[in-house]
C-alpha cells in the first residue's frame, strides 16, 4: 500500500513526453529514491510480522500475534484523544503527558548541563574538582535516583522531572566540556587580537565552535531522558505512557502493552531526529573538528 | 626613532624543571611603512618572535615597543594574518570581517560607514564577489584573502603575517604576493612577515632578517633589499641584483647556518 503511494510520482512521466521538464525529472528521481529507501524496511517489517504471527498463533502462545494486537487495540488506535477522566484517557494524552515531563526536565538539564560544561571546559580547576564526581554520578542508573528524589521532594511530579534531569545532564555536560576544550587555538587567538570580552567570546566563538559537540550531547541526552521517563512513570503512576504500560500489565492487557511499545519507539525516534535536525540547522552541517 | 622596536628579547619555555631557551637577545628596529621578512629554518623560533610582537606570548626578558608604547598582550593595533587563515567557519566572508569591524569601530563609525568599510576591505583583496559565501565554500587562496581583509580592516599599526602563503599552491601564492605588494604600496602599511620561502622574502621585503638555528636562536644577519618598487616578478627573474640577494639568503641558510 505504502509502496504504491510512493510510486505514484512516476505517473508524472507522460508530462515529460510533452515537455521534458525538470519537474518530471525531479518527480522521477524522488520516486526512485522513495522506492530505494522505503521498500527494504517495509519488506523486512512484513517478514518479521509474518514470523511473529506464525510463532504466536498456537493455542498455548503466551503473547498475542499481531493480528490479535490490532484487533484488541483497535479502539485505542482509532481514538487516541478520548478522555474518560482519571487515568482512562487516550494514548495521545498519555504520550503528551510523558512528553511534557520530558520537555521540562530536559530543558532544565540543557541549561544546567551546558552551563556546567562551559565551566569545566574553561577552568582547569573546576575540571579537576568536578570531573571525578561527575564520572561517578553519571554511572548511577536513573531509577536509582527515584526513591531519593521522592524522599526529597515529597511529591511524584517533581521527582519524575528530577529523574529526567539527572539522566540527561551527564552527556550534555561532558560533550559541552569536550567541545569547549577542543576550540582551536586559532579561534582563541582571533578573539585575543580583537580583545573580545567574556560575553562576546562566549557568543561569537565559544558557542558556535562547540555547537557540534553540544548537539551530540543533547541528542544522547534526549534519548536517555525518554528511556528514563517511561521507567519512572511505571513507579510514580498518574497519566503517562509508562504507567499506561504498568496498568495494562496489571489488567493483563498484553496487546495494549505492545501498542504502547510501538508508540514509545516512534516517539523516541522522532525526538532523536528532532534534536539532530535542530543541530544540523544551527551548525549548518559543520562537523566537529 | 623607530616605529616598532624589539629590544633584547629573550624567550625560554619552562617545562617542569627544564628550561629551554628559544630566543636570545633579539634586537630589531623597524621604520614606519617598512616591509620586514623574518626567514630561518623551521624550529628556529621565528614564529615565536611574531607571537611575542602580537602579544600572544610574553617575552622572558626584554620587550617590544610600538609607536612609543610597550606591547602588553594582544591587540588590534597588531593584527595578524594566520597561516591557516583562522576564519570562523560558521560566519560568511562578510561576517568574518564584520566581527572585527563591529568590535573595534562600534563607536567611531555608524552602521553605514562600517558596512562600507567592510566592503572596501574585501574589495581590496578582490573578494567582493563572495561576500555571502562560507569559508568552506571558497578556495584556500580566497580564504587567505579574507584573512588579509580582516586584518587590514582593523586599521593596524603593524600587520603581522605568519607564513601567510605557506599552505597555498605556487600560482596562487604568486598572485597573493603581488596583491600584498600592491596593498602595501597603496596603504603604506608596516608589515612583518614570517616566511621560509627565499623568493618571497626577496620579492616583498625592504629588509630580510635571517635567523640562526635554535636553541637560543638570534638574528644572524639583516639583508637590505634595495630593489626599486614596484617590483615585477617576471622582470626580476633574470635581474642580476635580484639574484645576488637571493644568493645571499640561500648561502646564509644553506652554507653558514645549515640545519644539521
Amino acid at each position: 500500500m505504502n509502496a504504491n503511494v510512493k510510486l505514484q510520482p512516476a505517473s508524472a512521466e507522460p508530462v515529460s513526453i510533452v515537455r521534458p521538464s525538470r519537474l518530471a525529472a525531479l518527480a522521477r528521481r524522488s520516486g526512485r529514491y522513495a522506492v530505494q529507501q522505503l521498500v527494504p524496511p517495509l519488506v523486512i517489517l512484513l517478514l518479521l510480522g509474518l514470523i511473529w504471527e506464525m510463532l504466536c498463533s498456537g493455542a498455548d502462545a503466551a503473547l498475542p500475534p499481531p493480528s490479535q494486537v490490532v484487533a484488541e487495540t483497535w479502539e485505542l488506535i482509532i481514538d487516541p484523544f478520548y478522555d474518560n477522566g482519571g487515568n482512562d484517557v487516550g494514548l495521545a494524552w498519555q504520550l503528551l503527558a510523558s512528553l511534557q515531563r520530558v520537555a521540562v526536565g530536559y530543558m532544565l538539564a540543557v541549561v544546567a548541563g551546558v552551563g556546567l560544561g562551559v565551566l569545566i571546559g574553561q577552568s582547569d580547576w573546576a575540571m579537576r574538582g568536578l570531573d571525578p564526581i561527575f564520572q561517578v554520578l553519571r554511572t548511577v542508573p536513573p531509577l536509582a535516583w527515584l526513591p531519593l528524589s521522592l524522599a526529597g521532594f515529597q511529591d511524584s511530579h517533581p521527582s519524575a522531572l528530577f529523574v529526567i534531569f539527572i539522566t540527561a545532564i551527564w552527556p550534555i555536560i561532558i560533550n559541552t566540556a569536550v567541545g569547549i576544550r577542543n576550540i582551536p587555538q586559532d579561534y582563541r587567538n582571533v578573539a585575543q587580537v580583537l580583545q573580545l570580552n567574556g560575553f562576546e567570546y562566549f557568543k561569537t566563538i565559544m558557542l558556535p565552535a562547540a555547537a557540534p559537540y553540544i548537539f551530540t550531547g543533547l541528542r544522547i541526552g534526549v534519548g536517555l531522558s525518554w528511556l528514563a521517563i517511561i521507567a519512572a512513570e511505571m513507579l510514580i503512576g498518574g497519566v503517562g505512557i509508562g504507567f499506561f504500560i504498568w496498568d495494562a500489565w496489571n489488567a493483563s492487557r498484553i496487546s495494549d502493552i505492545i501498542l504502547a511499545l510501538v508508540y514509545i519507539g516512534v516517539v523516541g525516534f522522532v525526538l532523536d531526529r528532532l534534536v539532530a535536525f535542530v543541530g544540523q540547522r544551527i551548525t549548518r552541517g559543520i562537523p566537529a573538528n | 626613532m623607530s616605529y616598532l622596536s624589539i629590544e633584547h628579547l629573550d624567550k625560554s619555555f619552562v617545562r617542569g624543571n627544564l628550561a629551554s631557551q628559544v630566543l636570545k637577545d633579539i634586537n630589531l628596529n623597524i621604520a614606519k611603512g617598512e616591509f620586514i621578512s623574518i626567514i630561518g629554518h623551521s624550529g628556529c623560533g621565528k614564529s615565536t618572535v611574531l607571537n611575542i610582537v602580537a602579544g600572544l606570548l610574553d617575552p622572558s626578558l626584554g620587550g617590544v615597543i610600538l609607536d612609543g608604547k610597550e606591547v602588553r598582550g594582544p591587540g588590534p593595533d597588531r593584527s595578524m594574518v594566520f597561516q591557516n587563515h583562522s576564519l570562523l567557519p560558521w560566519l560568511t566572508v562578510y561576517e568574518n570581517v564584520e566581527v572585527a569591524v563591529n568590535k573595534l569601530f562600534k563607536r567611531s563609525m555608524n552602521k553605514r560607514e562600517r558596512r562600507e568599510w567592510i566592503e572596501h576591505n574585501l574589495a581590496l583583496v578582490n573578494m567582493s564577489h563572495a561576500l555571502n559565501k562560507y569559508p568552506q565554500e571558497i578556495s584556500g587562496g580566497m580564504k587567505q584573502r579574507v584573512g588579509i581583509a580582516r586584518a587590514l580592516a582593523m586599521k593596524p599599526k603593524v600587520l603581522l603575517l605568519d607564513e601567510p602563503f605557506g599552505a597555498l599552491d605556487a600560482l596562487t601564492r604568486a598572485h597573493l604576493q603581488d596583491e600584498v605588494m600592491k596593498i602595501q604600496k597603496d596603504l603604506g602599511n608596516t608589515m612583518m612577515m614570517i616566511t621560509h620561502d627565499v623568493d618571497e622574502a626577496v620579492l616583498l621585503s625592504d629588509r630580510i632578517v635571517m635567523m640562526t638555528n635554535g636553541p637560543s636562536a638570534t638574528i644572524g644577519e639583516i639583508l637590505e633589499v634595495k630593489l626599486p618598487r614596484p617590483r615585477d616578478r617576471i622582470a626580476l627573474a633574470d635581474d642580476p641584483e635580484y639574484n645576488h640577494y637571493r644568493r645571499a639568503v640561500l648561502s646564509f641558510l644553506h652554507e653558514r647556518h645549515r640545519l644539521h
